[in-house]
């Protein structure tokens, strides 16, 4: 289980998040929604260890992880999908899999964890020697995806997965992030896409300016007037 | 008949500016970090060589496989104390700090160099220093070929190494996103540290060749900074094999200058031609990035 409590993070003199309560049970997957700039990528990275908290705490299986740094909490099994995909461009697909599997955990299962991604996405075994530069959209995000996975994660943080991609390939992104759900992995996903993001998940919390001002289940959120005025209603299509 | 010699001891010093270049690269591409001490490293790896020479009788080339793991250990000291303080810093002002720190470690080298071996030039005279390899009419100094070929080995192991092992290929993935490998679990801190000292290695290693055939004395560091840098100019990062022909390439250049406008002309040439590629084609002939 993942819990955070009162979690400041600040950029310089800006704070950013405001003292955020969260938690992502065991297997369970979450929606995190709310406008831009509102801190959703400052507080995965601050879970991933990219960021350093002011104040608060960040727990993971028992274990404080607020001061760890990143490749620890991989380690420990949590795995980031960044916003932007940040592949290694120059490198190979194969080569951007294998890098995913550096922790010494998942070096010795790699040979398992890439046959089993590859069964999940062919397009990357057909294409393991191109540069993943020349990938497209959707391509990239299956293998910055797959290259979270190489980690054997047992949480997924995903920032923004459907940005950029035709409606198509997100659904059979949504599609693989149900398949790992069901196989018991958390996964707790930033989206734009709110609609369809709030039917994909059981839980979601709403940050906006650093705050979380609303939470529940993605079903009720849909119907929630707030919800349906900040991010469904007409007015909010344009962005969201 | 002039010019074809000229320009066969063009190629052979040629091979040793890209050697002096890679190892700048490797730290500049991947730490981001510009250490302007590069050349005075590279000035210790040749006194280094000729110590074991002088002192002991060691063969310069068999020198190096204690000079180079020396450098190694050096370049992790000095990443330790010093460096490691400027990675830490935003990625704008670690080039300006760098700087400043480089030239701090240029001037302390430079004074504890004459301190140690004093102002005089030295040379690692061996017994087979004047051999000649006779092609028709023209001569290659067996020494300085050598020198060559062994560079060539020495930037093909460690692009072996970058490209296929765990920590190599560790290295490049920091060098074209930090953020991202740590995500990937990889510990950055180290990677820069790794990169650091396998540069400071490669300005050793580069130091002991240039003292089997050229004169080696405490100031003869900042010339091999700048034609260090004309050649990352030229080759542009990312490439070890593409240093390496950046450095042929100057000493080509210089090599033609010689013939054509004589000596004194020799260092303005590979000026210039820093100037036309910045000019021209800023991401360098072989670069892939600015």
């Amino acid at each position: 289980m993942l819990e955070i409590k009162n979690l400041q993070v600040a950029y310089g003199p800006l704070l950013a998040l405001h003292g955020v309560d969260m938690i992502v049970r065991p297997g369970e997957m979450v929606a995190l929604v709310g406008p831009n700039g509102a801190g959703k990528s400052t507080l995965l990275k601050t879970i991933s260890g990219l960021l350093r908290p002011r104040a608060g705490a960040i727990r993971w299986q028992d274990e404080t992880i607020d001061t760890a740094p990143p490749q620890r909490i991989v380690e420990r099994g949590i795995a980031l999908v960044p916003e932007g995909r940040r592949l290694f461009a120059a490198m190979t697909v194969r080569e951007n899999l294998e890098l995913g599997a550096f922790t010494e955990r998942a070096q010795q299962k790699k040979r398992a964890q890439m046959e089993r991604i590859f069964a999940l996405f062919p397009r990357l075994f057909e294409r393991q020697q191109q540069t993943a530069g020349l990938l497209s959209g959707g391509e990239q995000q299956m293998l910055a995806l797959s290259r979270a996975l190489m980690s054997l994660p047992r949480l997924l943080l995903l920032d923004e997965p459907s940005l950029g991609l035709a409606p198509k390939i997100v659904e059979s992104i949504f599609a693989v992030l149900i398949e790992l759900h069901r196989d018991g992995m958390g996964v707790l996903i930033v989206e734009q896409n709110v609609h369809a993001v709030l039917e994909l998940v059981q839980r979601a919390y709403i940050l906006e300016g650093g705050r979380i001002v609303g939470e529940g289940e993605g079903r009720y959120l849909l119907d929630d007037d707030h919800v349906r005025a900040a991010y469904l209603g007409p007015l909010a299509r344009g962005t969201s | 008949m002039i010019l074809a010699q000229q320009l066969i001891l063009g190629l052979l010093v040629g091979g040793l500016y890209g050697l002096a270049a890679a190892g700048l690269s490797l730290t500049f591409g991947v730490l981001r970090v510009l250490n302007v001490a590069h050349g005075e490293l590279l000035m210790l790896g040749g006194y280094g060589t000729f110590w074991l020479f002088t002192l002991w009788k060691i063969d310069p080339f068999v020198s190096l496989v204690g000079v180079a793991p020396a450098m190694f250990l050096l370049g992790l000291l000095l990443y330790w104390a010093l460096f490691q303080f400027v990675v830490k810093a935003h990625e704008e002002t670690r080039i300006k700090n760098s700087l400043l720190i480089g030239f701090g470690l240029t001037l302390v080298l430079h004074a504890l160099a004459i301190r140690f071996w004093t102002a005089d030039e030295r040379a690692v005279t061996t017994a087979y220093a004047g051999a000649v390899l006779r092609l028709g009419g023209l001569a290659v100094p067996w020494l300085r070929l050598t020198s060559l070929l062994f560079a060539f080995a020495i930037l093909t192991a460690l692009h072996l190494f970058l490209a296929k092992a765990r920590w190599g290929r560790a290295i490049r993935a920091t060098a074209e996103d930090w953020e991202a490998a740590a995500l990937m679990g990889i510990p950055v801190g180290k990677a820069y540290l790794l990169a650091f000292a396998l540069g400071t290695a490669l300005a050793g290693i580069a130091g002991g060749l240039v003292s089997v055939s050229y004169a080696i004395s405490p100031s003869i560091g900042l010339e091999w900074t700048l034609k260090a840098l004309v050649v990352i100019v030229l080759a542009g990062l990312g490439s070890l094999f593409g240093s390496f022909a950046g450095g042929i390439i100057l000493g080509l250049a210089e090599a033609t200058s010689v013939v054509f406008l004589g000596g004194p002309y020799r260092e303005v040439v590979g000026l210039i031609l820093f100037l036309i590629v910045l000019v021209v084609r800023p991401q360098g002939l072989f670069g892939s990035r600015v």
